[in-house]
């Protein structure tokens, strides 16, 4: 009797060590720029969020930040769920999401200054503490960062096993007249992910979205 | 020493390749000996390795072979003993049950008999016979008169009355002739119902007869196969391949219902048991979709076991009888909540599903159209759900067939590629030995000039007449060595063999 109890105890500690709730599960922080220039642009992030609230599954995370003046606070976090395990209660969850992100694009207003690293630095802390096995950080901007006065964001990023991905990255008036800016804003974010250990991709075809978890 | 300066030995270039050519001729003809027991030596390994090797494999082979036919001889005993013990419940099934209506049988006939003897000892009553009347009217009529009034009042009186009771008698007569006749009438429904009765014993009779011939056929079949004849081994061989083919299609089509059974269980299994928990690198939910389906199998193997249909499982086919009964009802029950499990499953599987597409739809910004109201998907979920784990229950009787083929078939199988081995170690073999003639062969063509000079040398000292210069003589140890070989190798095959 003793050795079957000790033998059902072995296997509910293998069953139980097996069972793994977090590392297999995808977190995903989406920036939004919301300065001047860009937030014009935010019901397309809609669009990237709608794809987003259809592909990510039970257990998955997902959080919404605006990228304003001083991004790096919770305070900028619009929208954070991490999905039940249930897939009607996700889906409920979902919808509830949706109608906050809504309630944000409506109500949105312009900040003066464009803090990305802020917000990334959030975001890594965000993602780190939700304990995803994936994690990916979204920009949804144009790359140009513009710091207040006094802000510093010289620290560099802590990107292992992350995925950066700038979404929608637009063209300003002056990359059209010198296309260079433009990629020497590009390669300057890639840098920086890429020095932190993390990787670096771009999408500005909407249309192709699902290359955003291809890695 | 490059090879040019080789060539300067004497001035000459050409006289110096001579010499070269001469001088290692001379070396290779020294040599020659040597290195034919060398290259012959080493071929004769090969060959002998390789035969050697040949005949472990192909004893092995045998070996396998001969245990092969006793596994297949056994399982087709042990077929055989299954079909004749069937038989034999039929037969028994059959007399239990004509012999159970017998004693009635024959009861109902002894009454009818009775009956039928009652109603022939009724229908022998002999009817009044006439009163024998005839001759005295005669004799009255005889009576001459004389005209007198009175006695030819009283003739007429008597010719009268004496009509009067002739009518009466016949009609009594007739009366009692169908009154028999009517009793005779009543006895033929009786004769029928022997009949009937008759015919159906004669159809019992019938029936146990051809059973026993049927009975006989297999006893027979049994009876070849436990002779061990080689006509018995190909036709099991031939029934177990295929045996094989057909169960292995059958569990193809099995596992295809499995995983439609897996798909329609996996999804509403998350709602259960969460969808982002793993075990290993597999999920939950599917973990425990595929329990459910293999739980299921299992009962279904277990009922099948108990019911006697199939006999994976020894100790169950050994139960006794109130103990299996016990162990149908339990496994028919568990199999039949897990039926219904599976679907609630479906009907969950498909609300699940249509929650998702409506929210698709939403996050798609498209209005709501083209989700279908219908209830006819929902009930055809829940009905295949419903189904499947009984119809997975079945799986138990390909799977033993295929169980019971497989090692017939896998035996022959690994047989036949022994015998490809032995064949391949005997195909090396024989090459290596042939490869060792030829290369003494292509020596002595090398160094030809040699031994022509050799055969020329001992020609002028003991020439035969009709030997040719270039013929080597027979006694030539290099040949007895060779046909030494050559014999040592037909008779080793021959021990092989």
């Amino acid at each position: 009797m003793k050795k079957q109890l000790a033998l059902a105890l072995v296997l509910c500690t293998l069953i139980a060590g097996c069972t793994d709730t977090k590392s297999r599960s995808t977190g995903v922080y989406m920036l939004l720029d919301t300065s001047g220039t860009y937030a014009v642009e935010l019901k397309k992030a809609q669009t990237i969020l709608n794809y987003l609230l259809g592909v990510l599954a039970p257990g998955d995370t997902l959080a919404v930040a605006r990228i304003d003046t001083g991004s790096f606070s919770e305070k900028d976090i619009v929208a954070k769920i991490t999905f039940d395990e249930r897939p009607s209660t996700a889906n409920n969850q979902k919808r509830a999401f949706m109608q906050q992100i809504d309630a944000f694009v409506n109500s949105v207003n312009e900040s003066p200054y464009t803090d990305i690293s802020g917000g990334i630095l959030q975001a890594i802390e965000y993602l780190n503490e939700a304990g995803s096995g994936k994690r990916y950080i979204l920009i949804f901007s144009d790359l140009k960062e513009e710091l207040a006065k006094g802000y510093k964001r010289d620290i560099p990023f802590q990107l292992k096993h992350f995925n950066v991905i700038a979404l929608n990255v637009t063209k300003l008036r002056g990359d059209n007249i010198d296309p260079k800016e433009y990629m020497a804003r590009v390669e300057d974010w890639r840098g920086k992910v890429e020095k932190g250990g993390g990787q670096w991709g771009m999408i500005n075809d909407l249309e192709r979205l699902d290359n955003i978890f291809t890695n | 020493m490059t090879f040019a300066n080789m060539l300067h030995i004497t001035a000459s270039p050409a006289l110096s390749v001579l010499i070269w050519i001469v001088l290692f001729l001379a070396a290779l003809y020294f040599a020659r000996r040597p290195f034919h027991r060398a290259v012959m030596s080493l071929s004769k390994i090969i060959y002998n390795a390789m035969r050697f090797t040949a005949a472990s494999v192909l004893s092995a082979e045998k070996r396998l072979a001969k245990r092969n036919r006793e596994v297949m001889m056994s399982a087709g005993l042990q077929t055989a003993e299954r079909i004749v013990e069937r038989e034999f419940d039929r037969i028994g099934a059959a007399v239990i049950r004509d012999l159970e209506g017998y004693p009635n049988v024959h009861r109902q006939l002894s009454e009818l008999i009775t009956k039928l003897d009652e109603d022939y000892i009724s229908s022998a009553d002999v009817p009044p016979s006439l009163p024998n009347w005839m001759p005295i009217i005669e004799s009255i009529a005889k009576i001459k008169h004389t005209g007198d009034s009175m006695v030819a009042n009283m003739l007429a009186e008597i010719n009268r009355s004496l009509t009067q009771q002739n009518k009466k008698a016949i009609e009594d007569y007739r009366n009692s002739t169908a009154s028999r006749h009517s009793i005779l009438n009543k006895m033929m429904p009786f004769w029928r119902k022997i009949e009937k009765s008759l015919d159906s014993i004669a159809r019992s009779i019938s029936n146990i007869k051809k059973r026993s011939k049927t009975v006989d056929r297999y006893m027979e079949e049994y009876e070849t196969i436990r002779s061990g004849s080689d006509k018995a081994a190909r036709a099991l061989s031939t029934s177990a391949l295929t045996q094989f083919a057909i169960a292995g299609l059958v569990l193809l089509i099995a596992i295809g219902g499995a995983i439609i059974n897996f798909n329609l269980i996996a999804l509403p299994m998350s709602e259960m048991v969460g969808g982002a928990s793993y075990i290993g690198p597999y999920k939950t939910s599917d973990v425990a979709g595929l329990v459910i389906i293999l739980v299921e199998l299992t009962m279904g193997l277990f009922l099948m076991e108990s019911l006697r249909i199939t006999r994976l499982f020894p100790i169950i086919g050994a139960m006794d009888d109130k103990m299996r009964h016990r162990m149908i009802v339990i496994t028919f029950t568990l199999l039949a909540i897990l039926a219904g499990v599976e679907s609630a499953l479906a009907f969950m599987r498909d609300r699940i599903a249509h929650d998702m597409e409506a929210l698709r739809q939403t996050l798609a910004g498209v209005e709501q159209t083209g989700l279908t109201t219908s209830v006819i998907p929902t009930v055809g979920q829940m009905v295949m759900g419903f189904i499947l784990p009984f119809a997975l229950a079945f799986v138990a009787i390909p799977l033993e067939s295929f169980v019971a083929s497989s090692r017939t078939v896998l035996g022959g199988l690994v047989a036949w590629l022994l015998r490809m081995f032995a064949f391949l170690l005997r195909l090396l073999g024989n090459l290596g030995f042939y490869a060792g003639r030829f290369i003494v062969n292509v020596y002595d063509l090398i160094i030809f000039p040699a031994i022509w000079l050799e055969g020329i040398f001992r020609g002028s000292k003991n020439k035969k007449p009709g030997m040719s210069d270039v013929e080597m003589p027979e006694d030539s140890p290099l040949v007895e060595e060779a046909v030494g070989s050559f014999e040592e190798t037909l008779k080793l095959e021959e021990q092989q063999e």
